[in-house]
């Protein structure tokens, strides 16, 4: 165990399984990922990517191993807002947001979990408001911020719910698929988005989109029937044969 | 919407609170007789508990079948209360009926009116929030929990059935005479309940609006819109769906102790499902989300019941039926919200949706992000 001032790992997933009904989703997984890293997790469908980050997310239960969070926190089980509170965020797949509320106002509700029950029937302060304005700018929405989330393009939602994210200040930030259904161009603002923040905190994506993880992807890992299979730089990572294997199966391989 | 639209909204808002205000406070006791003064105020009573099940159900999405149970139970402990109070030192008459000849315990602590009215708004708060708060921490939600309320009501109601000793059974409460002194069936007795009960409505609204217009508010609407995410932004929803569910319970017992001295009778029949279902009609007709349309819905449901029922005895209900399948199939944001939706300009033609290539992240990402 390393020193404490010399910590590294800000998720550590140690010895994880999931079964259901005997099926292992997710195998004896080890995977760890280091502060202000931005991770990129892939492989095929049924390899287990969702699955971790239910598990990290405690929306489902494993059958053993555990979660560390900053090396000496066990948050295996722990309920949601605890976890959001000390610092771990989560994108869902589909846009989630408040589409009855203004953009601030989603903004707004982001910024106050860790409010005091009672402050929360008091007025925003001056603090706050300058965080919506900034994460405002930083997702680029801020001419739309009074605006009913309902109206916003798919792209303009997922940006929308990752500032609900941001407002949490997160240390680790989870997102799944988060440019599904976006277009080239979204994608690609998406991408210099995800670059521009992952130097203050870490972030795991799971991604399909191929293009997208060769464009903006360092280290890659690739998950198979939920187990590890590799994980190294993209370059590397594309041109291994078990990668492409399991990608494109095995007739592709023999007759390639 | 701009700052200025929204003062402008604002100013309005208070305008129209004024004039209808003056309305219900100067104009209609001097134009309507005590009969239907006497009628009007009992209507305010129930567009009091409207008002506690629009903060539950079309504020934060629940759908409580409970608010008739809460205002009952309102009804009864102040009801008690009353009963005492007409009784002088000897027992209230259903008592000695029964063989009953001391006071049961439970009776004590309504000699007090204040004690009375304080365990009207607090009794149906504390149960709803024992339930809630199971319910809500098992995430009990949707249908089961409309289902659980419901069977609660039942309970309840059969449970005060089978108890004629204590609280007369299905006779219910009857015997009142006075309230702090003052003989019920005088006139200005009834205009001054009828007083009390606009001024408590327009207290409940106003907090009510308040409570829905803070931050608060929001996550009440969050809840309503989506809990999961909700629950991934930090928030334990079982705190603030506790607390609504609690609050609007006090609101329905508060409309239920204001509405026992202008009636005069509370049985086990008013805390049926029945009247629970009533209530939820109010606020469909009227408008979910919005206090006011919670208002107007009891008061011009209420009405139209008590016009239609006279006039058409034998059909009635199907005449009520239709009406409410017709709001909720054409009208399914109610009176007040169809109207709102009127006035407020189409906003998806306005909106000037920025092409994606010229919006703009900027590097403000530092300072977003703290330290």
């Amino acid at each position: 165990m390393k020193k404490k001032k010399n910590i590294e790992k800000i998720l550590d997933v140690q010895k994880l399984t999931v079964s259901f009904d005997n099926f292992k989703v997710l195998d004896n997984l080890d995977f760890y990922i280091n502060h202000g890293e931005l991770r990129f997790l892939i492989g095929p469908n049924g390899a287990g990517k969702t699955t971790l980050l239910d598990i990290i997310t405690s929306k489902t239960k494993p059958s053993s191993g555990k979660v560390m969070f900053n090396e000496d926190i066990d948050i295996t089980h722990w309920q949601e807002h605890k976890l959001v509170r000390h610092g771990i965020a989560r994108k869902f797949q589909t846009p989630s947001i408040f589409p009855g509320m203004t953009v601030y106002e989603n903004l707004e509700v982001a910024a106050g979990f860790n409010l005091s029950k009672f402050k929360l029937f008091q007025s925003i302060s001056a603090e706050e408001r300058d965080h919506i304005g900034d994460v405002l700018e930083t997702i680029g929405l801020a001419d739309l911020r009074n605006r009913d989330a309902n109206i916003l393009s798919h792209g303009q939602k997922q940006w929308l719910e990752i500032g609900m994210l941001l407002m949490q200040r997160p240390k680790l930030l989870l997102l799944d698929e988060p440019v599904a259904g976006m277009s080239r161009a979204e994608r690609d603002r998406t991408g210099e988005l995800l670059q521009s923040i992952s130097r203050d905190q870490a972030i795991l994506v799971v991604e399909h989109d191929m293009l997208f993880v060769r464009q903006f992807a360092s280290i890659v890992t690739v998950l198979h029937q939920g187990k590890l299979l590799r994980e190294g730089k993209v370059e590397d990572i594309q041109n291994d044969s078990k990668v492409v294997e399991v990608y494109l199966g095995r007739g592709h391989k023999e007759t390639a | 919407m701009s700052v200025l639209t929204q003062y402008k909204n604002h100013r309005l808002h208070w305008i129209g609170f004024g004039i209808i205000a003056i309305i219900f406070l100067l104009v209609l006791p001097n134009v309507l007789s005590i009969f239907q003064l006497n009628i009007l105020g009992k209507f305010l009573t129930f567009a009091i508990v409207a008002v506690g099940l629009d903060l539950i159900w079309g504020y934060t999405g629940m759908l409580s079948l409970g608010q008739g149970l809460f205002f009952g139970l309102g009804a009864y402990c102040f009801g008690m209360y009353l009963n005492l109070e007409a009784a002088g030192n000897k027992l209230p008459d259903f008592m000695s009926l029964y063989g009953v000849f001391e006071l049961p315990a439970l009776w004590e602590p309504f000699r007090s009116p204040v004690i009375a009215i304080a365990l009207a708004i607090l009794f149906p708060a504390f149960i709803a929030f024992l339930v809630g708060f199971m319910l809500f921490r098992s995430r009990i939600q949707g249908v089961y929990f409309a289902i659980v309320t419901q069977a609660l009501t039942a309970i309840v109601a059969l449970l005060l059935v089978g108890q004629q000793k204590l609280i007369n059974g299905t006779n219910g409460l009857t015997e009142m005479k006075t309230i702090f002194g003052m003989p019920l069936a005088e006139d200005s007795t009834k205009v001054m309940l009828y007083l009390a009960t606009v001024i408590v409505l327009g207290g409940v609204y106003l907090s009510g609006r308040w409570l829905v217009h803070s931050r608060f508010g929001r996550l009440l609407i969050a809840v309503r819109e989506d809990e999961e995410r909700l629950r991934f932004a930090g928030y334990n929803p079982v705190f603030i769906k506790t607390l609504i569910f609690t609050i609007s319970a006090g609101v329905a017992g508060l409309a239920g102790a204001l509405f026992i001295p202008q009636v005069g009778i509370i049985s086990p029949a008013q805390l049926d499902i029945q009247s629970s279902i009533e209530i939820v009609i109010w606020v469909a007709v009227g408008g979910r989300g919005t206090l006011i349309g919670a208002v107007f819905g009891a008061i011009l449901v209420n009405f139209g019941k008590s016009t239609i029922s006279s006039e058409y005895p034998d059909i009635w209900q199907f005449i009520m039926g239709a009406l409410f399948i017709g709001v909720v199939m054409y009208f399914p944001k109610g009176l007040v919200g169809t109207i709102q939706g009127w006035l407020k300009p189409n906003t998806s033609d306005l909106v000037d949706k920025p092409s994606v290539s010229s919006a703009t992240f900027s590097n403000k990402t530092e300072s977003a992000l703290g330290n």
